[in-house]
């Protein structure tokens, strides 16, 4: 079983036009969106729902007005000032660190698991998908993250299916190293812009300096700037880090969005055709 | 003032339309880039850099001849960050989100707080534009108080524009948080349109004016325009699907270096903004 991890570094290159492509392409699959607080993979495959979780992260903390003595010990403990003078305690700053539940002298602070997202086992055309839905302004994504890839594992495991396709976040922080921490290989989706360079350079340091993972590199819409291309195939050779394929720029893949389908299923053409090349790279290797 | 440029999907243009309308406006202000994740308004303002210093947080530093092995430091940790054993207390730095439990908690006295740098800071000025970023370092995991840091460097007396990361969780919201306004950037594609449907929701647990900018129109379909206009939200500007700007942004160059009527286009974008959070 090989798991693939697509990720991208900046947002928006192409990461989940080329995981939907490869969950037509792929055989004995199972899918797995790890893009949690902006997931749009389930645009396309359009999941049947077949099991929906809580995914608790962790603890957030309240103060019950009736028992607190306003003694402000919690606010002078805080350090993320989440506490204010009325002893309400803001949500959202809230870490969820529990050092004011420790330290109230009243014990008038609750501190019980929190509800940040959910997560699903769904059917779709491709076969199997595990996705989530990171609640909004939550944290620990990272977590859950983690829980979608090792169900993602699980049933794969399960079904004796032989990939496991996740399409990561942007970034390189919480979200993304836990999306390729122990994967088999990671690709790279990237676009022929400075910035996409600038980003491709500190996302691959990560996945093939910092963990050391099999890092793959697709240029999407190459032709957009040909230069730019140039430089991201010289920085691949320098780095020893392996150029799956370049995907021309072509308006069928806002329009197989627009139709929710693949750019596989969408019909036969030069981006279909250039994914099929990367997806066989990535495969044979 | 403090305005921010948010997205839920990555790469709508979020860097573009505050790189444009910063330098648009020129005097007084201040350009913040807090996605400190893949920070990348630099490469098209191209700062004359004039400082930078490292970003640190606390971590524990355990004293082992001073410590009694009571447990307690691995107890009030919610992060599993700090873990006694037998005669050790071993501490996982990356873990850590200093939020000093355990050398608050000590009875011995024996943690105190140690410095980790986990990013950078900084700074230059283009065009009398104040530009701060921060830079995570790679194989970091918290992004969010190295966005805390960027921020305390606003001035009451400037107009403070925040490039924040895309998506819906902490980084975002430690970068908008306090933000009079918010520009959400979207693409007319049944993904942008998702992923801004996520973002009006997280404005609005935030109780926040905002409008909506729709980069490369003319792509996709209208259900972006229908959206807003059931919803009521305003749509600030439409920037065109255009060759020569997608060019230049491939470059690092900016719309108001090919097309310099754009300025005017930003700063009416501005007094628009002016109006609606004055109102």
């Amino acid at each position: 079983m090989k798991e693939i991890v697509i990720i991208s570094g900046k947002g928006g290159t192409g990461k989940t036009t080329v995981t939907a492509a490869f969950a037509s392409l792929a055989e004995r699959k199972v899918m797995a969106d790890c893009d949690v607080d902006a997931a749009d993979l389930h645009l396309i495959l359009e999941p049947e729902i077949r099991s929906q979780n809580e995914f608790s992260g962790g603890k957030r903390a309240e103060i019950r007005p009736e028992d607190c003595i306003e003694c402000g010990k919690c606010i002078e403990v805080c350090h993320f000032d989440a506490i204010d003078q009325d002893y309400i305690i803001d949500p959202v700053a809230c870490e969820g660190c529990g050092v004011c539940v420790w330290f109230c002298p009243a014990e008038a602070i609750d501190f019980d698991e929190a509800v940040n997202g959910e997560w699903y086992i769904s059917d779709t055309r491709f076969g199997p998908l595990v996705h989530a839905r990171l609640g909004i302004a939550e944290e620990n994504s990272g977590k859950l993250v983690t829980l979608v890839r090792r169900e993602a594992k699980a049933l794969a495991e399960e079904q004796g299916l032989d990939y496991i396709i996740v399409d990561g976040a942007p970034g390189v922080g919480c979200p993304v190293i836990s999306s390729i921490t122990g994967a088999n290989v990671v690709l790279i989706v990237t676009e022929p812009t400075l910035s996409g360079l600038h980003d491709l350079k500190r996302v691959a340091s990560l996945a093939s300096g910092h963990f050391d993972i099999p890092t793959f590199i697709c240029i999407n819409k190459h032709d957009i700037n040909p230069e730019m291309t140039e430089l991201i195939e010289t920085f691949c050779h320098e780095q020893n880090l392996v150029l799956a394929g370049k995907i021309p720029y072509d308006a069928v893949v806002t329009d197989a969005m627009v139709h929710a389908r693949t750019v596989i299923e969408h019909g036969n053409g030069q981006v279909a055709d250039a994914i099929r090349n990367i997806w066989q790279r990535i495969v044979v290797e | 003032m403090i305005i921010s440029i948010a997205s839920g999907k990555g790469g709508t243009g979020k860097t573009t339309v505050a790189v444009n309308l910063a330098l648009s406006l020129g005097a007084d202000i201040q350009y913040f880039d807090c996605d400190v994740e893949e920070p990348n308004g630099h490469l098209f303002m191209n700062p004359e850099w004039k400082g930078h210093h490292a970003f640190s947080v606390s971590i524990p530093d355990v004293d082992e001849p001073t410590c009694s092995f009571c447990g307690k430091c691995g107890e009030i940790c919610e992060y599993h960050a700090i873990l006694p054993i037998k005669d050790h207390v071993l501490v996982f730095p990356e873990l850590c989100h200093s939020c000093g439990g355990c050398w608050l908690v000590c009875p011995e006295g024996a943690i105190s707080k140690k410095e980790r740098e986990i990013g950078v800071i900084e700074e230059g000025v283009r065009d009398g534009v104040e530009f701060i970023h921060g830079k995570l370092n790679i194989g970091e995991v918290l992004a969010p108080p190295l966005i805390k840091a960027v921020k305390s460097a606003a001035k009451e007396s400037h107009t403070v524009i925040i490039d924040a990361p895309p998506g819906t969780s902490c980084p975002v919201i430690e970068a908008v948080n306090g933000s009079d306004y918010i520009i959400l950037v979207t693409e007319p594609t049944p993904f942008g349109l998702n992923d801004l449907k996520l973002a009006v929701e997280m404005v609005r647990l935030l109780k926040m004016e905002f409008g909506v900018i729709v980069n490369k129109a003319g792509i996709g379909n209208d259900d972006v325009y229908h959206y807003c206009e059931e919803e009521n939200i305003p749509v600030l500007m439409k920037i065109p699907n255009d060759r020569k700007i997608a060019e230049a942004y491939s470059k690092g160059s900016m719309i108001i270096d090919i097309y310099p009527e754009y300025r005017e286009t930003f700063t009416e974008l501005y007094d628009t903004i002016v109006k609606a959070t004055t109102s």
